[in-house]
C-alpha cells in the first residue's frame, strides 16, 4: 500500500523528534516537567510519519502570522480510549 | 493555615438504600408539617430532629443552634420501588445489554476480550455501549431468547415479546415492566460485568437507581417562611414531599387491604409521578407539578439548573457591597478620566480610612459632619466608625445624634468609613462586559442631580449612549485595589485597545463635525475669536499671528488646532474626506484640503476629520501616545473635545426638513433618470419574455434578468444621489457629517433627497407574498421594478403605500439579523470566556493554565502585547521615519 507521507505536505509544519538531552534542556529552560508540555496523540498522522513513540517530545516549527516562524514542543502520549 | 491539596480523583456514586437509612435520623410518615397550635408533627416533614430553622431553638439531633446545625436527613420508606428519573438512560442501557433471565452481559468471552483494560492501565478500557450488542439475540450463557426493550418517556419500560405461534405466525405482545421487575433484573447483573460497562459496583449498584427509600432533605434545605400575616408558607420541596407521603400512605393501606391490581397499579403510577416531579419538574412527557396558584413547582433539579441555578447563579455569581447604579448622562466639561457622581450616592458610599496621629483632626471634622453632607461644597462626612475591637458605631446626624461624642472618642488605630469626595478613584462598568475596557477606573467628581455624568468621548469603549443606559460604579476599599485601579484600569491606560492596537477612545459625531468645520480650508480669526475657540484648553501663550492685515493680527484655523498638539508631532496622510483624485496633487496643493501635513506640531495643510480624531481611528492620538505616553494623550483628548465643541458652536450645526430640498432642475433630472431606468428595465423584461435574453455564464435566463435589473436600478439610485449631491455643499450639515466621517454616508443623503432605491431580502428583489406576485395590486407574473420593491420616492417626497410596504419588509430583515447575531455572538463569547478565563502570561513569556501547563511557548508567538503594539506590529516603522525625516514616507 502506498501511503502519503504527511510530513511532505506543504500545510504540515516541520516535526522533529528531540533527543533526550534537548528535552532535558527544554524542561530546564521552562522549569517544567513533561506533564506541563502540550500533548499530541501517538496515532496523530504526523507522529506516525516521523516515527515518534509515546514519551518522546516533538519540536514543531511552523509559519506564524505574527512572528514569521514559531516553535512549539509537544509530548507524544497514548490516545486514551473514550 | 493548611497547605493547598491536589485533588487526585473524584468518584461519583449512588446512595444505597442502606446508606440512606444509615444517615437518616427520622422515618417520616406523617404527611403534614405543623399542627393548628404551630407545633411540628412528630414523624412529620418538619420533625425537630431534622434540623432547626427557628432562631432560639436547639436541634433535637445535634443540640446546636440555628446557623450551626447543618440539618439532618430523614427518610421515607416507599410502598413499592419507583424509578429515579435521572437514571432512565442508564437503566435502559443496562436492560438492553444484559440477559433477561440470568443477568449476564450479552457478549461471549472473545467479544468481551476486545473491551478489556490493558494490564498497566485500568482506565484504558473502552466501555461497552448499547450499540455493541445486537438486538434480540440469544444469551450466550443460559441460551435464553432476548427481546426488544422499549423506553417510553418519562419512566416506563416495555418489553416486546415475540412468540412464534403454532400456526407459524409471529405474535408480538407488549409487556410492561414494573419497577420491581426492573429492579430484580438489575440485581442479577454481576460486578465484573458492571466494570466492563463503566460502572464501579462498590459505589454504584445499578439497582440503587430504583428507589425503595427516599431521603428527606433537612429542613434547612427547605426552610418555611413566615408571611406578614403570620402564616407559614412552605418551600416547594416540602409541598412535594407532602404529596409523596400522602400517596405512599394510601398505597400502603390499599396494599394491606388487598385492593384489586388495577387500583394498585394506578397508585403505583401516581407515586412514580410524584417522585419524578420531586426530582425534576421539567421532564419531557410529564406534566409539571403545579402550585395552587398554577405556578410550576421549583424542585430539586430546577434548583441546580440554568442561569439562576445553584452553580451559575449562586456559586459562580457573586453580589457585592460598595456598588451603585444609575442612569448616565453626558458632561463634556469633565475629563475623560472623571465621572460625575450624584451627592446622594457619594454620601451613601464610603472608603475606610485608618486614624493616625497625622490625620486625627481631619477625621474628627469628618465625623462631626456625619452621614448627611448637605451640599457639594461641604467637605465629606463619615458614615461609620470601626473600633479596633471590632465594634462598629453608626454615626447619626442631628441634635440627638452621636457625631460630636464619637469625634471626641476616636484615637489612632481606629478606622472610619469616609464618604466619597472629589478625586477618589472608582471602577465604572457597563454591561455587557465584553472586553476589558468595559470596566475602567475614573476619578469622581461629586455633582448635583441624580445621574452619573461622563465625557461622551469615553462612550465607545463602554458602547454607551444616553438614551436611558445605566451604569455601575464600585468603590475599591483597599490601598492595593486603589493602586491597581490607578495604574492598570484607569481610562487613560486603556485608550489603546488590545483588539486592533489603536485608540478606541476619540472624538464622537459632534467632535468630528466641529473639528472638520474648523480646519477645512484656511480661515482667519481675530484675537477674540481665536481666544473664544481655545478658552478651555491649556494654552500657555498666544502664538505669533499668522498674518497681519491693516495692522490687525489674524490667526488661522490651522494654528488653532496646532495649539493642542505637542511640538514634536510630524505626520503626513490622506484624510477621510479624500476623494482619491487622479492624479493626486498632495505634494503641491489639494483642492479638497484632504492631505494632512503636520510638521513640528504645526498643522500646515489638510482637514482634521474622522481619520485624525475619530474613535477607533485617531491617527494623531495614536502618534501622541507613542511619543508622549498616556497622560499627554488624555490631555489631548480633553483639549480636542473642548476645542471641537467650541468650533461647532461658532456657526451652530442643525438639520431641518428643507435641508433635503433640491432645485427644480435637479428634480427634473432625477425624474428623468428614474424614468429612463424603469423604461430600461421594462425593455429587458420584454426581451426576457420573448426568450431572447442571453444568459450569463452559469446562470439561468431568469437569474440573469434579476441581476441586470438589480444592477440597473442600483445605478439609477446612485445617479440620483450624484444629482442631489451636486446641489448640496458644505453649507448642508448632512454633507459635512458624511464627508468628515462623523455620521451617515452619501448614500443616506441620496435616500433623503433623491431616491430610496431597491428594497432587498437576502440580497434579492422582493418576490415573496402571494401566488406569482408580491401584493394583490400587481398582475401575476409582473416583473416590473415597482412590483418587486423598487422605491422611486425619497424619504422627503414620501412613499406610496406599496413602496412603504416593501420598505418595511426590507427593514424587518435588518432587525431580525441583528437580533439573531447578538444572541449567537453572546453565546460564543460565553464559551470563549469559559475556555480561556484562567490562562495567564507567565514572567518567562509563556502562556500557562492554572496548573502551570504550557498553552503557548511565547504569547501570541511573538510575545507582543497587542494593546501596546502599533496596529498589531511590534514597531511603528512609519511613525518613527516620519518623526525623523519630517516628510512623507
Amino acid at each position: 500500500m502506498t501511503r502519503l507521507n504527511v510530513l511532505l505536505h506543504e500545510m504540515v509544519p516541520d516535526h522533529q523528534i528531540m533527543t533526550p538531552e534537548e528535552v532535558a534542556k527544554l524542561l530546564a529552560d521552562y522549569d517544567i516537567t513533561e506533564e506541563h508540555l502540550p500533548k499530541m496523540y501517538h496515532d496523530d498522522p504526523a507522529v506516525k510519519a516521523c516515527g515518534a513513540k509515546p514519551g518522546m517530545v516533538i519540536c514543531i516549527t511552523r509559519k506564524s502570522q505574527t512572528a514569521g516562524e514559531a516553535t512549539s514542543y509537544r509530548l507524544v502520549v497514548r490516545r486514551p480510549k473514550k | 493555615m493548611t497547605s493547598p491539596k491536589r485533588i487526585g480523583k473524584i468518584e461519583f456514586g449512588l446512595l444505597s438504600p442502606k446508606a440512606i437509612r444509615d444517615m437518616s435520623v427520622c422515618k417520616v410518615i406523617w404527611p403534614d408539617t405543623y399542627d393548628d397550635d404551630g407545633f411540628p408533627y412528630p414523624k412529620g416533614l418538619m420533625d425537630p430532629s431534622l434540623g432547626v430553622i427557628d432562631p432560639g431553638l436547639r436541634c433535637k439531633t445535634c443540640g446546636q443552634k440555628q446557623g450551626d446545625c447543618p440539618g439532618h436527613f430523614g427518610h421515607i420508606d416507599l410502598a413499592k420501588p419507583v424509578i429515579h428519573v435521572g437514571y432512565t438512560r442508564l437503566i435502559r442501557k443496562l436492560l438492553r445489554v444484559t440477559c433477561r433471565e440470568c443477568g449476564r452481559l450479552l457478549l461471549d468471552k472473545e467479544e468481551i476480550e476486545r473491551f478489556s483494560a490493558l494490564e498497566d492501565d485500568p482506565y484504558s478500557a473502552e466501555t461497552i455501549g448499547e450499540k455493541d450488542i445486537k438486538k434480540e439475540r440469544i444469551c450466550p450463557y443460559c441460551g435464553d431468547q432476548q427481546f426488544k426493550i422499549n423506553f417510553e418517556k418519562p419512566t416506563s419500560f416495555v418489553e416486546v415479546v415475540t412468540e412464534t405461534g403454532e400456526d407459524g405466525k409471529v405474535h408480538k405482545t407488549e409487556h410492561k415492566l414494573t419497577s420491581a421487575d426492573i429492579r430484580e433484573r438489575l440485581e442479577k447483573i454481576t460486578d465484573d460485568d458492571l466494570r466492563l460497562l463503566g460502572i464501579d459496583p462498590t459505589v454504584a449498584r445499578p439497582e440503587w437507581t430504583i428507589l425503595t427509600v427516599l431521603p428527606v432533605p433537612p429542613v434547612t434545605v427547605r426552610p418555611s417562611i413566615i408571611l406578614e400575616n403570620g402564616q407559614r408558607s412552605e418551600d416547594d420541596l416540602t409541598h412535594k414531599l407532602v404529596d409523596i407521603i400522602r400517596i405512599n400512605q394510601r398505597f400502603k393501606e390499599n396494599q394491606d387491604a388487598g385492593a384489586p391490581q388495577l387500583i394498585i397499579e394506578d397508585l403505583w403510577e401516581l407515586l412514580q409521578y410524584h417522585v419524578t416531579t420531586y426530582l425534576d419538574n421539567e421532564v419531557a412527557g410529564c406534566p409539571p407539578a403545579r402550585h395552587r396558584s398554577g405556578r410550576p413547582l421549583k424542585t430539586l433539579s430546577q434548583r441546580l439548573k440554568g442561569k439562576d441555578g445553584r452553580f451559575r447563579g449562586s456559586l459562580s455569581g457573586k453580589r457585592v457591597n460598595f456598588s451603585s447604579r444609575t442612569v448616565i448622562s453626558p458632561d463634556p466639561n469633565l475629563s475623560i478620566g472623571e465621572v460625575g457622581v450624584p451627592l446622594a450616592i457619594a454620601n451613601e458610599m464610603s472608603v475606610p480610612v485608618r486614624v493616625t496621629k497625622q490625620n486625627i483632626e481631619d477625621i474628627r471634622s469628618m465625623i462631626r459632619i456625619g452621614p448627611n453632607r448637605p451640599t457639594l461644597r461641604d467637605p465629606c462626612g463619615a458614615n461609620y466608625v470601626n473600633r479596633p475591637d471590632g465594634r462598629r458605631i453608626r454615626l447619626i446626624a442631628g441634635v440627638e445624634g452621636n457625631c460630636d461624642t464619637v469625634a471626641e472618642m476616636i484615637e489612632p488605630g481606629w478606622k472610619i468609613d469616609r464618604q466619597l469626595r472629589d478625586g477618589d478613584i472608582v471602577l465604572f462598568n457597563r454591561q455587557p462586559s465584553l472586553h476589558r475596557m468595559s470596566i475602567m477606573s475614573h476619578h469622581i467628581k461629586v455633582m448635583n442631580g441624580r445621574t452619573f455624568r461622563l465625557n461622551p468621548a469615553v462612550c465607545p469603549p463602554y458602547n454607551a449612549d444616553f438614551d436611558g443606559d445605566e451604569m455601575n460604579l464600585h468603590v475599591p476599599q483597599t490601598e492595593e485595589a486603589r493602586a491597581e485601579a490607578e495604574l492598570l484600569v484607569a481610562v487613560q491606560e486603556n485608550i489603546l485597545s488590545p483588539r486592533f492596537g489603536g485608540p478606541i477612545i476619540g472624538g464622537l459625531h459632534d467632535h468630528i463635525s466641529g473639528i472638520f468645520l474648523l480646519t477645512n480650508q484656511v480661515k482667519w480669526y481675530t484675537k477674540s475669536q481665536f481666544l473664544y475657540l481655545l478658552k478651555y484648553t491649556d494654552m500657555e501663550h498666544l502664538p505669533e499671528p499668522g498674518k497681519v492685515e491693516d495692522g490687525i493680527p489674524y490667526w488661522s484655523n490651522k494654528q488653532a488646532f496646532s495649539i493642542i498638539l505637542p511640538a514634536d508631532v510630524n505626520m503626513f496622510y490622506k484624510t477621510t474626506c479624500c476623494r482619491n483624485c487622479d492624479p493626486c496633487t498632495k505634494d503641491t496643493y489639494c483642492p479638497h484640503d484632504a492631505y494632512v501635513r503636520i510638521v513640528d506640531g504645526q498643522l500646515l495643510s489638510g482637514t482634521i476629520d474622522k481619520k485624525s480624531v475619530g474613535a477607533m481611528d485617531g491617527a494623531i492620538l495614536n502618534r501622541i501616545i507613542r511619543l508622549h505616553g498616556m497622560k499627554r494623550a488624555r490631555e489631548y483628548i480633553d483639549d480636542l473635545t473642548k476645542l471641537s465643541i467650541r468650533a461647532i458652536m461658532i456657526n451652530g450645526f442643525s438639520y431641518g426638513i428643507n435641508d433635503t430640498d433640491l432645485g427644480k432642475e435637479e428634480y427634473k433630472q432625477i425624474r428623468d433618470v428614474l424614468d429612463k431606468a424603469e423604461a430600461d428595465v421594462a425593455q429587458r423584461i420584454n426581451i426576457y419574455e420573448q426568450g431572447h435574453l442571453e444568459p450569463m455564464p452559469g446562470r439561468t435566463q431568469e437569474e440573469t434578468l434579476e441581476m441586470q435589473v438589480m444592477k440597473e436600478l442600483g445605478k439609477a439610485r446612485d445617479r440620483t444621489g450624484e444629482i442631489a449631491s451636486r446641489h448640496l455643499g458644505f453649507e448642508n450639515s448632512a454633507v459635512v457629517m458624511a464627508v468628515s466621517g462623523a455620521r451617515g454616508s452619501m448614500l443616506n443623503m441620496a435616500q433623503m433627497a433623491g431616491c430610496i432605491g431597491q428594497q432587498a431580502v437576502r440580497g434579492e428583489r422582493i418576490v415573496r407574498g402571494y401566488e406569482d406576485r408580491t401584493l394583490p395590486h400587481f398582475k401575476r407574473g409582473d416583473k416590473g421594478s415597482d412590483a418587486h420593491g423598487f422605491v422611486r420616492n425619497s424619504y422627503k417626497s414620501g412613499l406610496t403605500p406599496t413602496e412603504f410596504f416593501f420598505h418595511a419588509i426590507g427593514g424587518r430583515e435588518g432587525l431580525v439579523d441583528t437580533a439573531v447575531r447578538t444572541s449567537q455572538s453572546g453565546y460564543l463569547q460565553r464559551r470563549m470566556i469559559n475556555a480561556l478565563q484562567d490562562l495567564k502570561v507567565a514572567y518567562d513569556g509563556t502562556v500557562r493554565s492554572t496548573g502551570g501547563k504550557i498553552i503557548q511557548f511565547k504569547y501570541g508567538e511573538d510575545g507582543t502585547d497587542p494593546a501596546k503594539s502599533a496596529s498589531g506590529l511590534p514597531v511603528d516603522v512609519k511613525g518613527i521615519a516620519e518623526s525623523v525625516l519630517k516628510e512623507a514616507v
